[in-house]
């Protein structure tokens, strides 16, 4: 499947943003968090500036931008409608848990309320991205059970290293976050291990002879395309990445998106002072190189049944 | 509305039999296609860089050709493709907008373009890549089973039929009501085990392809070509062995 950067951009920010949302929408009214209003306003502002950039640059992605807004009408039965609906109803209960933490400094009754509404609607907003791909059947790469807890597990590797940086400028000893910080990632890289494992062991049902009914007398292989040129199908759905490139993008997420954020964050709970404070940070740009180089691989790895029709014998 | 529709009792399923025993790949149906289509209820289908390198744009059929076997018992299959008017498309159960949609009355899956916003995912969401996005327009265009041509009466009643099906010039198309069991189409899905492409996916496509038939390349004739090869004939015999393959047929 072709990586399109909007996508990417979009899954990756927003993924981060709704999970930070869920983190301190729950983390504030427990008292895990720092409870200044500095901090909540620039945690939330983060966060927002997180999902709402997301959005705004799926946008980018559409060939009738200006129509966006019809995309909320069909929540019955669309995954991409219901992230739509979730991921815009999440500012409502966010905006009151914003309003009452940095201006009132309040985390009792409705304020507490709209934090955890919020957390719930932003959980299910990345449900819904997760589901847009784990439900669509022609890509077997996308459509397991593997698919879902990955879009969990990065966003909220991501939201928890943003989170830990934060804390460190308010908190000067936030020892206790640093390794809950570390579990999560380390637990992502793990899920994001076992999703590779699985779509390299394993492929789609399809294959070109039940695509094209043909193989009663043998085996079934592109004679001739039907164009000699490249076209939409295989723009939008034939993406293919060389072997060597993959393996290399794939250790490049290992070393920027895990195993870089899990040593800084270690550091950072080791150290302490400024040092802990750089590490947090230099965490973060790190896993944000990591989980966009991860999402590009997400879509170029992935392959539809449609490449059947072109030369592929399965998927 | 993106939901499907309910199923009504005894439905009209209208769509194609494809029979890829005959299909000789002309891609007459293809060119017949996009000549009407260009101009019909989803035109433009715009194309880009036509007459330069890399030239492409937005068809809604496309003949693929598959070789089957190998050495003397292969085949070449002509496989033509286009748009299977699903039972199950979730192509349109995808759709955030409601512009995809499948119609009760006849099972025709069409796009409206007035409110698709051009996101593609109904063409990641069919197996058969059935949708091609119009880059010119932004938004997704896909085969109408010809439904300005076979509900026009404009048109002769024999003329009322999907383009690619009036244009083959073998009879390898035909279009009718899936959902009648007594229907011609039904009949000749049903005489020639007509199927599914991807049944394992679960779209019940509307559409059937019925496969190429067994035995048409027979041991015999393979040995008649060698023994031709080893003892030469005279041109009387020749004639006569070729008047013997004809009428063995």
């Amino acid at each position: 499947m072709h990586p399109a950067l909007s996508v990417i951009f979009f899954t990756t920010a927003s993924g981060a943003g709704f999970a930070l949302l869920i983190l301190l929408g729950l983390g504030a009214p427990l008292s895990l968090l720092p409870t200044s209003q500095s901090f909540g306003l620039a945690a939330l502002a983060t966060a927002v500036v997180l999902a709402a950039g997301g959005l705004t640059s799926s946008a980018f992605h559409l060939g009738r931008p200006e129509r966006a807004w019809r995309a909320f009408s069909q929540w019955r039965s669309s995954w991409l409608s219901r992230e739509g609906v979730f991921s815009v109803l999440t500012f409502l209960p966010t905006a009151v848990f914003g309003i009452g933490w940095v201006f009132f400094g309040a985390m009792t009754g409705l304020v507490v309320l709209c934090g955890i509404l919020a957390a719930g609607l932003a959980a299910a907003t990345i449900y819904c991205t997760g589901m847009i791909y784990a439900s669509l059947k022609p890509i077997h790469q996308w459509h397991n059970s593997w698919v879902v807890p990955n879009y969990f597990a990065l966003g909220l590797a991501s939201g928890f290293l943003v989170l830990h940086f934060l804390i460190r400028l308010w908190t000067v000893r936030p020892s206790g976050f640093a390794l809950l910080t570390l579990i999560v990632v380390l637990t992502a890289w793990w899920i994001k291990e076992r999703y590779w494992r699985f779509i390299d062991t394993t492929s789609g049902r399809s294959t070109v002879a039940s695509a094209t009914l043909l193989g009663s007398r043998g085996s079934v292989h592109m004679l001739e395309a039907p164009h000699t040129e490249e076209n939409y199908l295989l723009k939008e759905m034939g993406f293919r990445i060389a072997r060597k490139h993959r393996l290399r993008l794939r250790r490049v997420a290992r070393l920027a998106g895990f195993g870089a954020p899990a040593l800084l964050t270690l550091l950072a709970s080791l150290l302490g002072g400024v040092v802990a404070i750089i590490s947090a940070g230099l965490a973060v740009a790190s896993a944000a190189l990591g989980v966009v180089v991860e999402r590009w691989l997400f879509f170029a790895e992935a392959r539809h049944t449609v490449t059947l029709y072109y030369g592929a014998e399965t998927v | 509305m993106t939901s499907l529709p309910e199923p009504r009792r005894g439905p009209k399923k209208l769509g194609l039999v494809i029979d890829l025993d005959i299909c000789v790949g002309c891609h007459a149906c293809a060119t017949a296609c996009k000549e009407w289509n260009a101009s019909g209820h989803m035109g433009p289908l715009s194309d880009f860089n036509p007459y330069g390198g890399e030239a492409w744009g937005v068809w809604f059929n496309r003949i693929h050709s598959f070789e089957e076997g190998e050495g003397e018992g292969a085949r070449t299959i002509h496989f033509p493709k286009s748009c299977l008017h699903c039972e199950e498309p979730a192509c349109v159960t995808v759709c955030p907008t409601g512009a995809s949609y499948k119609r009760a009355e006849d099972g025709i899956v069409l796009v409206n373009e007035a409110i698709c916003i051009g996101c593609k995912l109904c063409s990641w969401a069919c197996p058969y890549g059935a949708r091609e996005f119009d880059a010119d327009e932004g938004v997704m265009k896909k085969c109408t089973l010809c439904i300005d041509r076979i509900y026009n009466e404009n048109l002769a009643p024999e003329d009322r039929q999907p383009a690619c099906v009036m244009v083959c010039p073998v009879n390898a198309r035909h279009f009718g009501d899936l959902g009648d069991p007594r229907s011609s189409v039904s009949e000749i899905v049903a005489r020639r085990g007509g199927g599914d492409l991807m049944p394992e996916l679960g779209y019940k496509p509307v559409n059937k392809y019925l496969p190429p038939r067994l035995g048409r390349m027979s041991p015999s004739v393979a040995d008649t070509v060698g023994a031709t090869d080893a003892d030469p004939m005279l041109p009387g015999e020749r004639l006569l062995r070729w008047v013997d393959r004809l009428l063995s047929r």
